[in-house]
């Protein structure tokens, strides 16, 4: 699923990021990894989440989220 | 003296601006990179007679060649070869903080870690082996807290007594990777690894063209770090953040933005009221205590009237004028110093790319926006921060509707006049303008002449610190020492001219409605004829203007002091001629839009590298400050009568 559907407090695995490789390059480098498990530690309706990821907070646009493919951790 | 090079990296929250300040004091500049609009921040230290020059580089996450920053900073390593590299990571995130610290050892750099903030472990529950960290990354690691200045002293003497490592340990990646490896060249190991991760350019005919193993370097780095950390890092007691409970209420879906209305109203407020406190002091100051005292002195020494005039009328009069605002300068700047410091900024990008997006930006365009408010210079320099060129285009041609710090004076003095009790609404009216002008202007630009690809928010959102005094003060002196050297320079010569422009023409020593100063300002005094103050005192302060904003202000002092007002509170029977409360907003309206002062234009010119953009800024503003004070004008004459 993309990572926009998933709920506040939810932890999810990523699966992959469909994006151009040099976004795609920068989520990496942060961490974003196939394979990375995280949570959605806070939800806007219709904005942008913050993850925990690796033992930081990220926020990401909507339009990155409904990019990234991930399953329920 | 030898002097020795030190390279300063580190992710973004590391606590590097606080080493670096803790390491320099003041004694740094702030440049920029050849050729490219990154900065360059460098100072100097000497520890035990020997001079360490400091450089902090730009790179962030990673050394990749994706970014320009991070390419600058790989660059800077590779081609100066600084003698040593300080790695700076907090020590209660080294996860992600540690893939950094890997690339610089793959590449076998001089490299010492530093593990900042180690005062918060405890409080947070973890433990550090430090011994077995230095012997899994085969480097020096020295613990240390910039904020509470422990280890800093033990950091600089390993810094100095640096031998080069006789080898590095090698970080076996998994099999697929390795395997690969072993297939490429004889290029050194860790331009194999970048060439895998197709991060560095590979010849033609090169066999590591045919592989796509980027992502699993990638994952394989985290999980060598990921490996290494169970024989370091001990969690004994499980810990939850605060900022985490702080959020639940500030990032509220429905309190957070409210929220951050009201913090930004009292950022305001309180500017305006503490500010006022001083205001009525300094203005008692200026135009009586020292005013009056330099003519008295004057007297005695039988200095001409005419030199008398032009320092307690023109200097003391048009620099006093501005300076007696500095009180709310310096509470403005140390508040966006605390929302910057704190943590805030980061999460009120995030409570704004919702409607940010809705225009078609995002988020991290805030930043410079709320950095406006105090000064556009340094703002439009923080678009750096912004990847994509034609972004950073819009937000630099949008920050000048901004208010900065300069304007605020204008208004306050203004509104004391025309709007008495109602000055904080007026003031607050004009900075709610200024955004909403600079938010529409940036949706037009998007969908005509910058149209681009949409960009998103991504954005590290660091815990909540409290701000260090130390900072804090570095911070705002900084901009408080700008503003007295525009004070001391720029206003100062101005106002001597504007003296001399009003006491003479070319006959000699005149009337003022004949001074020369008169004629230009009567000259262009009927283009702002629709916008109801087309008097040739306010077509010359907004003229002057453009050197500095403040200069409306010591303008209309000396114009007007020339008069009869005496002081600046004592304006108000002198500009009632010339102005109605409408035509007084009007006006206030034309000072928030029009053209940018001319260090806001230099640096326009400077970030976008091109006069067209600088021109079409200059131009752009004036249409609109023209378009938007004749709309209030007019609109406001038919409710008004």
């Amino acid at each position: 699923m993309a990572l926009v559907e998933v709920k506040q407090g939810i932890k999810v695995v990523l699966n992959h990021i469909e994006y151009g490789a040099s976004l795609k390059r920068k989520l990496q480098d942060m961490g974003l990894t196939p394979g990375v498990e995280f949570t959605v530690i806070s939800k806007t309706s219709y904005g942008p989440l913050i993850i925990e990821l690796r033992g930081t907070r990220v926020a990401l646009g909507r339009g990155i989220a409904e990019k990234i493919d991930v399953s329920i951790a | 003296m030898t002097q020795k090079n030190i390279a300063l990296v580190g992710n973004p929250n590391s606590g590097k601006t606080t080493l670096f300040n803790r390491l320099t004091g003041a004694n740094h500049y702030v440049g920029n990179w050849a050729g490219v609009t990154v900065e360059k921040k460098e100072g100097f230290t000497t520890f035990k007679g020997e001079r360490l020059h400091i450089i902090d580089l730009p790179g962030k996450y990673s050394l990749s060649a994706y970014s320009l920053e991070e390419k600058i900073a790989r660059d800077y390593i590779l081609e100066e070869k600084p003698d040593v590299i300080i790695n700076l990571v907090p020590a209660a995130n080294l996860e992600r903080n540690l893939y950094l610290t890997l690339q610089l050892i793959e590449m076998e750099l001089p490299v010492i870690l530093a593990v900042n903030m180690i005062d918060e472990l405890e409080q947070k529950g973890l433990k550090i082996d430090f011994e077995a960290l230095e012997e899994a990354l085969g480097i020096r690691v020295m613990p240390i807290s910039s904020a509470k200045n422990q280890g800093i002293e033990a950091l600089l003497e390993a810094v100095l007594d640096f031998e080069p490592y006789p080898e590095y340990r090698v970080f076996t990646y998994s099999g697929v990777v390795e395997e690969a490896l072993g297939r490429l060249g004889d290029e050194p190991r860790w331009q194999r690894v970048k060439m895998l991760e197709k991060d560095l350019e590979i010849p033609t005919d090169h066999p590591a063209r045919d592989y796509l193993l980027e992502e699993t370097v990638v994952k394989d780095r985290y999980e060598i770090i990921n490996r290494l950390l169970e024989r370091v890092i001990y969690r004994e007691k499980s810990y939850r953040s605060p900022s985490d409970a702080i959020d639940k209420v500030l990032l509220d879906k429905y309190l957070g933005l409210p929220i951050f209305g009201l913090v930004m109203a009292l950022v305001f407020y309180m500017t305006f009221s503490i500010g006022n406190v001083f205001v009525d002091i300094l203005d008692g100051f200026f135009s009586v205590t020292l005013s009056g005292g330099v003519e008295a002195l004057f007297t005695d020494l039988g200095v001409s009237p005419w030199l008398k005039d032009l320092v307690s009328d023109g200097i003391i009069g048009g620099v006093g004028g501005v300076l007696t605002f500095l009180p709310n300068i310096a509470i403005l700047f140390i508040f966006i110093s605390l929302l910057e410091d704190s943590g805030y900024m980061g999460r009120a990008a995030y409570l704004m790319d919702k409607w940010m997006q809705k225009v078609g930006l995002n988020g991290k365009f805030f930043i410079p926006m709320l950095l406006g408010f105090g000064c556009n210079v340094p703002a439009i320099m923080s678009t750096r921060t912004l990847e994509n060129p034609k972004d950073r285009l819009v937000a630099i041609l949008i920050n000048p509707f901004m208010s900065c710090g300069a304007r605020f004076p204008v208004y306050v003095l203004f509104a004391s006049v025309f709007f008495p009790g109602y000055e904080f609404l007026i003031v607050l009216s004009l900075y709610l303008l200024g955004i909403v002008v600079a938010v529409l202007v940036a949706y037009l630009f998007r969908k005509t002449i910058l149209r681009g690809e949409e960009s998103f928010l991504v954005l590290e959102i660091p815990d909540y610190r409290v701000p260090q005094l130390r900072n804090l003060v570095l911070h705002v002196w900084e901009r408080v020492k700008d503003y007295l050297v525009k004070a001391g320079t720029v206003i100062f010569a101005a106002s001597i001219i504007l003296w001399f422009m009003l006491n003479y023409n070319f006959t000699g020593a005149v009337a003022l409605v004949d001074s020369f100063g008169a004629m230009v300002g009567k000259a262009i005094a009927p283009v702002f004829a629709l916008s109801g103050f087309g008097n040739w005192q306010s077509a010359l302060s907004l003229l002057s203007g453009i050197f500095a904003k403040e200069i409306v202000v010591s303008n209309t002092a000396i114009i007007y002091g020339l008069g009869d007002a005496s002081s600046l509170r004592d304006l108000g029977g002198a500009l009632s001629m010339n102005f109605t409360p409408l035509s007084a907003y009007a006006f206030l309206v034309f000072v928030l839009l029009y053209t940018p002062c001319v260090a806001v234009i230099g640096v326009i010119k400077r970030e976008t590298n091109s006069w067209f953009w600088m021109f079409f800024s200059l131009f752009y503003q004036l249409v609109i400050a023209f378009t938007l004070s004749a709309a209030v004008y007019q609109i406001g004459s038919l409710f008004l009568g």
